[in-house]
């Protein structure tokens, strides 16, 4: 676009304002605003920070229990384990700014979630990340997942958090805009936790951290607010670029002044930088604040007012602090080698003011900010349902021990370990069960408690029957946690959606948050943090609706969780759980086709119960959830992490290739000592079943379904399972 | 007779401070920290540990920045002394920038970060650091680093670790960590300090902070 032509368009349209939100920003305020102000609200209503779209829905999620110390609406949120002590933890996602510059993107992304949990005072003991990227034949994708993958190790590994866990998935509809979520888990004894409100008129206003400068200015409006098209090289000075270094200064430092009790409230800095953090914390505070901008360090000349305000430079954090405890704010940040600036204080005006060379270019009232946003409705125009899958026309495999293998060799159900070998899994030494299993599994340091954490999403479920898939996305993450023998207790979400505007997106969205309001609620899980994406849309179409949920649960022995691998010859096998394998929707279908039976909630609740009492009592040797691939694919991961075979009976069901690869229901495959059978089997109950199908050994890993037996070497299904993804990147 | 006092180093980006502390205290010894821009070592420091992580954000080069800090020149006092010092990660790679130990740790064949349980062999028995361990000897103790690719002269050293089957990163001749002549300095780029415990999969670290106060 030329200068001139530019000038023709007003600035609020060139900011991503619509004219009608122009003309309530003149309403709200009784005047034309400056430019500045209007950069601030553009960025301030956008989709990324004020949730317009997606907040209305949001009310629906149980968000209080019993463990709840602090709900949605602060940096994370917090839940009681025990000992004084709480599990603060959020996912959030990168995905317009990785989809641009993937290893900036990725690595930022783990930064900015971090942030959010050191504001809350915690100390980060845990990373997980979901990503989900285009099918590995295509080259872009190839790059985007390995620079992705790069990114979220540089940062990670360098800031010193274990990386315990995720999910990778490949999918064509991710081709163009990829989702790169990460979560983040930190502990803080209870008396400790930060609010970000701000308070105390006549308190100061303290900016921690980096020098501010031009990058990522308009990321949130810009980036994350609008779909992705074919200019968007064009966008890559809106990423921003990260350095874990100064990243881990900072959290030392802000862990050290929470410590000593310097600090009245804190917030990071992530999208709309400056404005945002500081109308958050007015407005949750109900205070003013005041601003002056001369005062920030800046690392360029000339940046303009608008510019310092948001600018989304990055490990930066603001504070309030009492003006007496300043000049020990400063020391200690002197001794971290970081900048603690006294940038204004806090007023009893309820307004942000902003001052630039003695005059004042802002004055808002943060509400306007945060809570005038116009909401919007979305439109709620259903899908058709779906129908189920006619077995007839799925064709029968003439050898099962070859659909096996294949199956397992399928990027999507492959190990991930190319992905999480890149990742420091162990720092800090509390890390007990390592990516790769249902769930990471961490102690809480100086304690003998642990948690499990996971990521897990049913994104084609979601897209199929957005209720269902919402509720599955919920309680598969949940199954995970169980098998480990933790207890859930409290969830994340991260919701990626196309264009909530366009076709049945929006209804997708309202009836998968639905659903997983009633999954959580079922479960006792309430939801204590979370983030919305929405505009993942290129032209070439909307990506799978993709809530991805991070559930944590507690253990209050570490030293009884139960890992995924077969243990010793001769335990039994167990299938634990409800419902019937079906090819709708599976791995092995190969397609979002289908209609599977809903989940019950209900069931899965008592199997997470049946899992942690064995867990407690020490008498399973090994469990593990069946998702994707099915039984098969389940038994033979199990098989692979022992080092040791195994052999199954089942009923054949409709099918025996769908007995062996359906997926479905709440199953889980674990193994026990032979004399534990009949102690696991007494727990059985509450819509639950326990049934022995087999025994562990032998160097093949074998399933008869009702006569058709499939069987295959150890060795050739870990060879595919291990090999295929390292393989399908350097294929071409 | 009281712990012997082993100083933990911290640099600025300095990670497993506080697990190599723990460890040191699981064999015995009190641990103390000591920080980068200090001129001494702790009263009564009788070992020295230098726990990995990214030291000065790896700016430079691996261990570059830090091997010219005060503390480093009180370490080096420390071992013409004949006292031990243990390198770990970026502490290794600490050593080799000082001189303390000869070589250079190099990027790893693959150019990518690798986690990793190894199972690493006692390739020279005869130092303090491996506990008694027959040569050839197994001991199960993670990697994790980008740049662990040792590389030198092992007759300018001591190969007291090897990796045993495939070589994860194109080191030396498999070197895992190595000794000075002395016997008395060590560095590995694996990580003793997260194999001390059975509940995190493996107790192999703990002979090497034993050395500490043997």
């Amino acid at each position: 676009m030329s200068d001139a032509a530019k000038d023709d368009v007003p600035l609020h349209r060139t900011l991503g304002l619509t004219d009608a939100e122009a003309a309530r920003i003149v309403a709200l305020m009784g005047r034309e605003p400056t430019d500045p102000e209007l950069v601030m609200f553009s960025l301030m209503w956008s989709e990324h920070c004020s949730y317009k779209h997606s907040k209305p829905l949001l009310s629906g999620f149980p968000t209080t229990g019993p463990r709840v110390v602090m709900g949605p609406g602060e940096n994370a949120g917090a839940v009681d384990v025990g000992d004084g002590l709480a599990i603060v933890f959020k996912v959030e996602s990168h995905n317009h700014p990785s989809a641009v510059e993937p290893f900036q993107g990725a690595a930022t992304g783990v930064g900015g979630i971090v942030r959010d949990i050191i504001a809350v005072g915690a100390k980060p003991i845990a990373l997980l990340d979901s990503l989900r990227f285009g099918t590995l034949d295509s080259a872009r994708s190839r790059f985007l997942f390995r620079r992705a993958v790069e990114g979220i190790g540089h940062y990670g590994n360098c800031i010193g958090i274990p990386n315990v866990g995720g999910e990778v998935q490949f999918d064509e509809r991710y081709e163009d805009s990829c989702l790169v979520n990460a979560m983040c888990v930190g502990v803080v004894p209870q008396d400790r936790i930060l609010s970000c409100a701000a308070r105390g008129v006549g308190n100061r206003l303290v900016l921690i951290g980096n020098r501010t400068g031009r990058d990522g200015i308009g990321g949130a409006s810009v980036l994350a607010s609008a779909e992705l098209g074919d200019d968007d090289a064009d966008k890559r000075p809106s990423v921003q670029v990260g350095d874990p270094f100064t990243e881990r200064k900072l959290m030392d430092l802000c862990l050290a002044m929470s410590e000593a009790g310097l600090l009245v409230a804190l917030q990071d800095l992530g999208a709309a930088g400056l404005t945002s953090a500081a109308s958050e914390m007015a407005s949750r505070g109900g205070v003013g604040l005041s601003i002056d901008l001369d005062r920030v360090p800046l690392r360029e000349e000339g940046m303009a007012p608008g510019e310092v305000l948001v600018s989304e430079s990055q490990e930066r954090m603001l504070a309030i602090v009492e003006p007496a405890q300043m000049d020990a704010v400063v020391a200690m940040a002197r001794r971290h080698e970081l900048d603690a600036t006294d940038i204004g204080e806090v007023t009893d005006t309820g307004e942000l003011e902003a001052l630039w060379r003695g005059e004042e270019v802002v004055r808002i009232p943060s509400l306007y900010l945060t809570d005038d946003v116009p909401f919007c409705e979305v439109p709620r125009d259903p899908a058709p349902t779906p129908e189920a899958i006619d077995l007839s026309s799925v064709p029968e495999p003439d050898d099962l021990g070859r659909a096996w293998l294949d199956l397992t060799a399928d990027p999507n159900v492959a190990s991930k370990r190319w992905v999480f070998e890149q990742y420091d899994q162990l720092v800090g030494a509390n890390t007990m069960r390592r990516p790769g299993g249902d769930a990471g599994v961490v102690r809480i340091p100086g304690t003998d408690r642990a948690i499990a954490v996971t990521l897990d999403c049913a994104e084609w479920l979601t897209e199929l029957s957005p209720y269902d898939g919402g509720m599955a996305s919920v309680l598969e993450a949940a199954r995970n946690v169980a098998c480990t023998g933790a207890v859930p207790i409290a969830a994340t979400d991260c919701l990626n959606y196309a264009n909530p505007e366009k076709g049945s997106t929006g209804w997708r969205l309202a009836e998968s948050i639905r659903g997983m309001a009633d999954a959580l609620t079922a479960i006792g899980a309430p939801i204590v943090s979370g983030n919305v994406s929405l505009y993942n849309e290129s032209p070439r179409g909307p990506i799978y609706p993709t809530p991805v949920v991070g559930v944590v649960g507690l253990l209050d022995d570490a030293s009884t969780s139960i890992g995924t691998a077969f243990a010793r010859h001769d335990d039994a096998i167990l299938l634990i759980g409800y419902g019937e394998p079906r090819v709708d929707a599976s791995r092995y279908l190969g397609r979002c086709a289908g209609s599977p039976p809903p989940p019950d909630p209900d069931a899965d609740a008592a199997l997470y119960r049946l899992l942690a009492t064995c867990a407690r009592e020490r008498l399973l040797a090994s469990a593990h959830d069946i998702s994707e691939g099915g039984l098969a694919v389940a038994l033979a991961e199990s098989a692979i992490a022992g080092g040791i075979g195994a052999g199954v009976a089942v009923s054949a069901g409709r099918r025996a290739d769908e007995a062996m690869f359906g997926e479905g229901g709440g199953r889980v495959i674990a193994s026990c000592h032979p004399a534990q059978v009949a102690a696991v089997s007494a727990l059985a109950g509450d819509g639950v079943h326990v049934t022995q199908i087999g025994a562990v050994g032998g160097d093949d890993v074998v399933i008869d379904a009702g006569g058709s037996v499939a069987r295959v070497p150890l060795r050739d299904l870990a060879q595919v399972w291990e090999g295929s993804v390292p393989a399908a990147l350097e294929a071409q | 007779m009281s712990a012997t006092r082993v100083a933990v180093l911290r640099f600025p980006g300095t990670l497993d401070y506080e697990s190599a502390a723990r460890a040191v205290e699981g064999v015995g010894g009190e641990p103390v920290y000591a920080h980068h821009e200090d001129t001494a070592l702790p009263e009564g420091t009788g070992a020295v540990v230098i726990p990995g992580g990214f030291s000065y954000g790896d700016h430079l080069r691996p261990g570059a920045l830090a091997s010219r800090t005060p503390i480093m020149s009180a370490v080096r006092a420390h071992a013409a002394d004949g006292g031990k010092v243990l390198g770990i990660c970026n502490g290794f790679q600490i050593l080799c920038e000082s001189g303390l130990l000869p070589g250079v740790l190099r990027p790893n064949a693959s150019l990518s970060f690798i986690c990793r349980q190894a199972d690493l062999q006692v390739a020279d028995s005869g130092t303090p650091w491996t506990g008694g361990r027959d040569e050839g000897e197994v001991l199960s103790i993670p990697f994790k680093h980008h740049d662990g690719a040792w590389f030198g002269d092992p007759g300018e050293a001591r190969v007291v670790l090897r990796y045993a089957g495939e070589n994860p990163n194109g080191s030396i001749d498999k070197v895992a960590g190595i000794s000075n002549l002395g016997g008395n300095v060590m560095g590995l780029m694996p990580h003793p300090e997260e194999a001390q415990e059975p509940l995190l999969g493996s107790v192999d670290g703990r002979v090497l902070f034993a050395a500490l106060l043997s």
